[in-house]
């Protein structure tokens, strides 16, 4: 059970975002620009990966199966592929600039000064660009705020992981500020 | 060295919400809501929040910056300094102490926050609504911190800019300024 009455049975960040609409309208701008938005030379399934990874290391189900999905339809893994990332990316993942970036993001996750030089050298060496580099700070920064809102609230998360699988393709077409905040599908 | 080209007039976080600015949009309007907007917490005990969070973190530009706002917001440069050692040994109401607990608790994890920390901010009167909003507020400067940190920006050179940085940040809130940065170019 969450921490305070939200009012409504939805999962996760859901939950919150129909409690607290006026901040879920720019965490889900924030998203939307970070994760989907074309105009960026990573993809949307390597934006989703980092997501994933950042989410994985803080632990927050809700957020890994929801982003692992996504990622998972985006660049054609299993789950299986996808759990075999987060434990050792560059066992699955073939770009060195993808795992560099993966690497910076876990980084982050750890905490800000955790990112050293040599992170940033291995990134620009495999080929990525400040802005890439950039948002892959943010976006690991990101998830270390929307993994704590999550979590630190205690919302409720489906325990089937399929769920997560089935509803991505909707959600990928859909995209973070098209989502009606009450919707229960 | 910033590990991206920033603005050098820019330290801390002005010059990377300049660097991308579209993504600067939604974080600066989230934080001007939450630590500006209408509120039952006091803008001053929510720049404590973000104090605690950013101390925690050891993110020296966004604590200085807030310890700034807060201690002016507050009229009280003592409380900034004890919050960062002991926060129940600041005289600070027992609400305002418990939900800084709640907040120290979302900086080490979300998973951190325990059911007796809730217990004690309710019991100490705060709403569900403020606890929500310290969660999102110590969520926001998790990101905030390492967003500063991780890309290895800048402290500003003069200390000085501080005072100017927290009177903006009363004054002002989180808003871009309507006329740019160009005028902090020296």
């Amino acid at each position: 059970m969450a921490h305070i009455d939200l009012q409504n049975e939805l999962p996760g960040i859901r939950g919150l975002m129909a409690y607290s609409p006026d901040t879920a309208k720019l965490l889900n701008e924030l998203a939307e620009l970070l994760l989907r938005n074309d105009e960026n030379t990573l993809s949307r399934g390597e934006r989703e990966l980092i997501a994933t990874y950042v989410s994985f290391k803080n632990d927050c189900f809700f957020c890994q199966q929801v982003h692992g999905a996504l990622a998972g339809h985006y660049l054609n893994f299993s789950v299986a592929e996808i759990d075999a990332i987060k434990t050792d990316p560059q066992a699955v993942i073939h770009s060195e600039k993808l795992t560099a970036l993966l690497q910076i993001a876990a980084a982050v996750q750890k905490g800000g000064k955790q990112v050293q030089e040599q992170h940033i050298a291995a990134a620009r060496q495999a080929g990525a660009t400040d802005k890439e580099i950039h948002d892959t700070v943010l976006i690991a920064a990101a998830f270390c705020m929307y993994n704590r809102y999550v979590d630190g609230l205690a919302t409720w998360a489906p325990a089937d992981r399929q769920f997560y699988v089935d509803r991505a393709p909707s959600r990928a077409a859909e995209g973070y500020i098209n989502t009606p905040l009450n919707t229960t599908k | 060295m910033p590990y991206i080209p920033v603005a050098a007039h820019l330290p801390g976080i002005t010059g990377l919400l300049e660097y991308r600015m579209d993504t600067a949009a939604p974080i600066r309007a989230l934080t001007q809501f939450l630590l500006r907007g209408p509120n039952t917490l006091s803008q001053g005990d929510r720049e404590l929040i973000a104090t605690i969070v950013s101390h925690g973190n050891e993110c020296r530009f966004c604590t200085t910056a807030h310890a700034a706002a807060a201690d002016a917001l507050l009229g009280d440069c003592s409380i900034t300094e004890q919050i960062k050692v002991d926060h129940f040994k600041a005289p600070l109401p027992e609400k305002t102490k418990a939900l800084l607990e709640i907040a120290r608790l979302v900086r080490i994890s979300g998973k951190a926050v325990t059911e007796t920390a809730i217990q004690q901010a309710k019991d100490a009167g705060a709403t569900d609504l403020e606890i929500h909003d310290t969660v999102l507020i110590a969520a926001l400067f998790c990101l905030y911190n390492r967003y500063v940190d991780g890309l290895a920006t800048a402290l500003p050179e003069d200390p000085s800019y501080f005072n100017q940085l927290a009177d903006r940040l009363v004054h002002h809130g989180y808003n871009r300024l309507p006329q740019g940065y160009d005028h902090l170019k020296k």
